[in-house]
């Protein structure tokens, strides 16, 4: 169980050191407590203290690393069971599905495709981070090693197999990009763990029921396996549903550990239909899936679900923003007129898809307001006459002939100050809502205004 | 040492809500468990979907949604139509012309499509405004007037204009009355509290608590979800129970993945008409896994994915 900061603080030297960078051995203590700090930064807490400490102070649920050097990833090592409550912290990672009843051909095609969606959305790369390398139970072990070889030139892989032989070949040609072998349960795990240990990778475990999985999860405990990933996939949707649920609350929530790993969803196992698999990856993107496997990944699956993780995952006291700079919209060029707003992600979103719903040709030229939305900009100060002249003159006067810039409604008050900041430069007021910047663009073109 | 199965029992529900009458009306609402949490206690009545069709007929849908309603001439066969879809239980019928901004279509055009459209289905009715405080204070009270004994839900009521559709739908004509707030679980409870001390039922009123498509703040609608299931249910406030139903299709489809037609779209986006559906069937289940107990779509291949996921998952 956590331990508050008064019983961390009487395990502390008391000395008031400062060499943990804090004033005080109770404002350390404190930190500790709620996990802004780690124990080990004090130079001077006994051995003793310190493991009854580690102990007492581990995280509810581990962060378990799968990949290897660029493509390494981190998994779970979650808090909290909503978003609002802190952060998500490991972001769910998406696995597309090859197979070795596959014939070379199809495994080519698969595997080609899954570069293919590779894009950036607000300062995030999005693709396909895995690849999951399914064995047809009775696949020859040299075939299968040559397909997981295959897979991991692309991407770090997952090995779905539980049988030994396939799995070893697999692990042999493959070890040194730290795949998962997902292959263990309650029948095999011991030879599984042997085999996942050696290679010194994670090792996925499944089960039956809720409760078959928990006993295997404590039998590889005891033979001292931690390094584990949880295949949460039952039978049915709503087995599997319960089980993903159910996984992660206890870890969070009761603070059993034996339930402390990040887990596995195979969609595709759970549905044939591609529309159904949009559907299931964005449930258990929801809730609580750390790595979702489905068929294939292609834009229309990808471009609503990175968009929804990347909701979810950001933190929710800090404003997603959109990097400073010139956007140009309906093919605008530096003859189009200027349009403002602020670095905020959901402001620039509603006010760029309007911009563009309009047809009119513009630049939206978006200046670094700290994150904020337009009135709370203004209002701290982020986004002022000077704050937008500066902008101007240093980034856009170079680059844009037109000189006609729009400016929110919220901020018509700056009206005055731009036009004395900025000489030469035609203001106009926008309307107060971005529902209405369509009607009013269009108006002011056909009044040849712009 | 066993797992030990631990329960998260609330002693606080969520209210039940009826809309329409008859065979067809649906109840939402009724549970005491987060969303699909069925192995914790009762999930009431299971998540609902509905079909979005407007005034502005077959013309005013996306493209490929036109297509699915081939043949149809009036707002009577439309409305037939898109209750014969697989999965469908309920029909919402927006008004979105009327708005000032937009076509401004008058009030009693409006109310004759209405009209149409409720004496040519049998399922339950939801109604939503133009998207304009003003005109829908007197558009949406005379929806509930001509829907009389029909138990209708009027959506859209807003903190500016719900004196006037409270008043009526709520009070005068005993529809239901969805109460309309932008995202933000203070100002959903505000709206719930002005609305009873008008004299509306608390078990008449159903909340939006605002929509987005997933990507576009829908980090915000989404936390809004979940704190409002926390405080109705672990905090029995009485004034965060009523059930929630979310406008889907109007967010998803207004979207650039949905609207971009595949030759001016990035390379390899493919068909606009995946892409569409995708985002309307990710956004819709992400809502109600958190916390929405009704979505309205407009795709009749998202109302049917969506309706067989919720079965499976009930």
């Amino acid at each position: 169980m956590a331990l508050s900061g008064i019983q961390i603080f009487k395990l502390t030297p008391k000395k008031n050191c400062k060499e943990c960078g804090l004033p005080t051995c109770m404002a350390f203590s404190m930190k500790v407590a709620s996990g802004a700090k780690d124990i080990s930064e004090c130079p001077h807490m006994s051995e003793d203290a310190l493991a009854q400490l580690s102990e007492a102070t581990a995280p509810p649920m581990k962060t378990i690393k799968v990949g290897a050097g660029e493509s390494e990833h981190s998994l779970g090592g979650e808090t909290v069971l909503y978003r609002h409550e802190k952060t998500f912290v490991s972001k769910t990672l998406y696995a597309a599905k090859i197979c070795s009843c596959m014939d070379d051909a199809e495994i080519d095609a698969a595997l080609a495709a899954v570069p293919v969606v590779d894009y950036e959305r607000i300062g995030e790369r999005m693709y396909t981070e895995m690849i999951y390398v399914n064995e047809k139970p009775g696949t020859d072990p040299a075939k299968y090693a040559e397909i997981a070889k295959k897979a991991a030139a692309v991407r770090p892989v997952i090995l779905g197999c539980k049988e030994e032989a396939a799995a070893k070949a697999a692990l042999d040609a493959i070890a040194d990009t730290k795949p998962v072998l997902n292959g263990a349960d309650a029948s095999n795990y011991e030879a599984m763990s042997k085999l996942a240990a050696d290679a010194g990778v994670v090792l996925g475990v499944s089960g039956a029921s809720v409760e078959e999985l928990y006993d295997t999860v404590a039998a590889l405990e005891k033979l001292g396996n931690k390094n584990l990933i949880l295949d949460v996939t039952m039978d049915s949707i709503k087995a599997t549903f319960e089980a993903a649920v159910l996984v992660r609350r206890t870890a969070l929530k009761d603070g059993d550990r034996t339930f402390g790993y990040p887990s596995i969803v195979n969609v595709a196992a759970l549905a044939d239909d591609a529309v159904m698999q949009q559907a299931l990856v964005s449930l258990f993107t929801v809730k609580y899936g750390s790595i979702v496997v489905i068929d294939k990944m292609d834009y229309a699956t990808a471009l609503p679900l990175y968009g929804l993780r990347q909701n979810l995952f950001t933190d929710p006291q800090k404003p997603m923003k959109v990097q400073p700079g010139i956007y140009p919209i309906n093919g605008a060029d530096e003859n189009s007129v200027c349009i403002t707003t602020v670095d905020f992600a959901l402001t620039y979103f509603l006010v760029s898809g309007e911009l563009e719903r309009s047809g009119v040709p513009c630049n939206l030229l978006i200046s670094d307001a700290g994150g904020l939305s337009v009135l709370t900009a203004w209002a701290a100060g982020k986004l002022s006459s000077t704050s937008i002249a500066n902008f101007i003159a240093s980034e856009v006067e170079g680059k844009v002939k037109n000189r006609t810039l729009i400016i929110p409604g919220k901020v018509a008050v700056l009206k005055g100050d731009l036009e004395s900041k900025l000489p030469g430069w035609k203001i106009v007021i926008a309307p107060l809502e971005a529902v209405q910047l369509v009607k009013f663009l269009k108006d002011l073109q056909a009044s040849g205004e712009i | 040492m066993p797992f030990n199965r631990k329960l998260q029992k609330f002693s606080a529900s969520i209210n039940e809500v009826e809309i329409g009458t008859g065979d067809k009306a649906v109840k939402i609402g009724g549970q005491n468990v987060l969303p699909f949490y069925s192995f914790d206690g009762n999930i009431g009545n299971g998540a609902k979907v509905g079909i979005e069709i407007s005034d502005l007929g077959v013309e005013g849908m996306p493209a490929c949604i036109q297509a699915c309603y081939e043949g149809c001439t009036s707002f009577a066969d439309i409305a037939k139509k898109a209750a014969s879809f697989e999965g469908v239980d309920f029909l919402a019928l927006s008004l979105e012309g009327g708005d000032p901004n937009g076509l401004n279509k008058p009030t009693d055009e409006l109310i004759a499509i209405v009209k149409e459209v409720a004496d040519a289905t049998d399922l339950p009715l939801v109604v939503e405004g133009a998207k304009n405080a003003e005109k829908d204070s007197e558009l949406l009270a005379k929806v509930a007037e001509v829907l009389a004994g029909k138990n209708v839900l009027v959506m859209s009521a807003k903190e500016e204009n719900y004196k006037a559709i409270g008043a009526s739908a709520g009070l005068a004509y005993g529809q239901k009355v969805g109460a309309e707030s932008a995202v933000d679980i203070n100002l959903a409870k505000q709206l719930n509290v002005v609305m009873t001390q008008l004299g509306v039922n608390a078990n008449s009123i159903v909340m939006n608590t605002g929509s987005a498509s997933v990507g576009y703040g829908f980090d915000y609608t989404l936390s809004t979800f979940d704190r409002v299931r926390a405080a109705a249910l672990g905090q029995d406030d009485k004034m965060l129970q009523m059930p929630i139903v979310t406008p889907v299709a109007s967010e998803t489809w207004g979207v650039k993945e949905s609207t971009a037609a595949e030759a001016d779209a990035p390379e390899g986006w493919g068909p606009v008409e995946a892409r569409g559906i995708s985002m309307e069937v990710q956004t819709a289940v992400a809502c109600l896994a958190s916390g929405s107990d009704a979505v309205i779509l407009a795709h009749p291949v998202s109302v049917s994915t969506v309706a067989k996921l919720v079965k499976e998952l009930v």
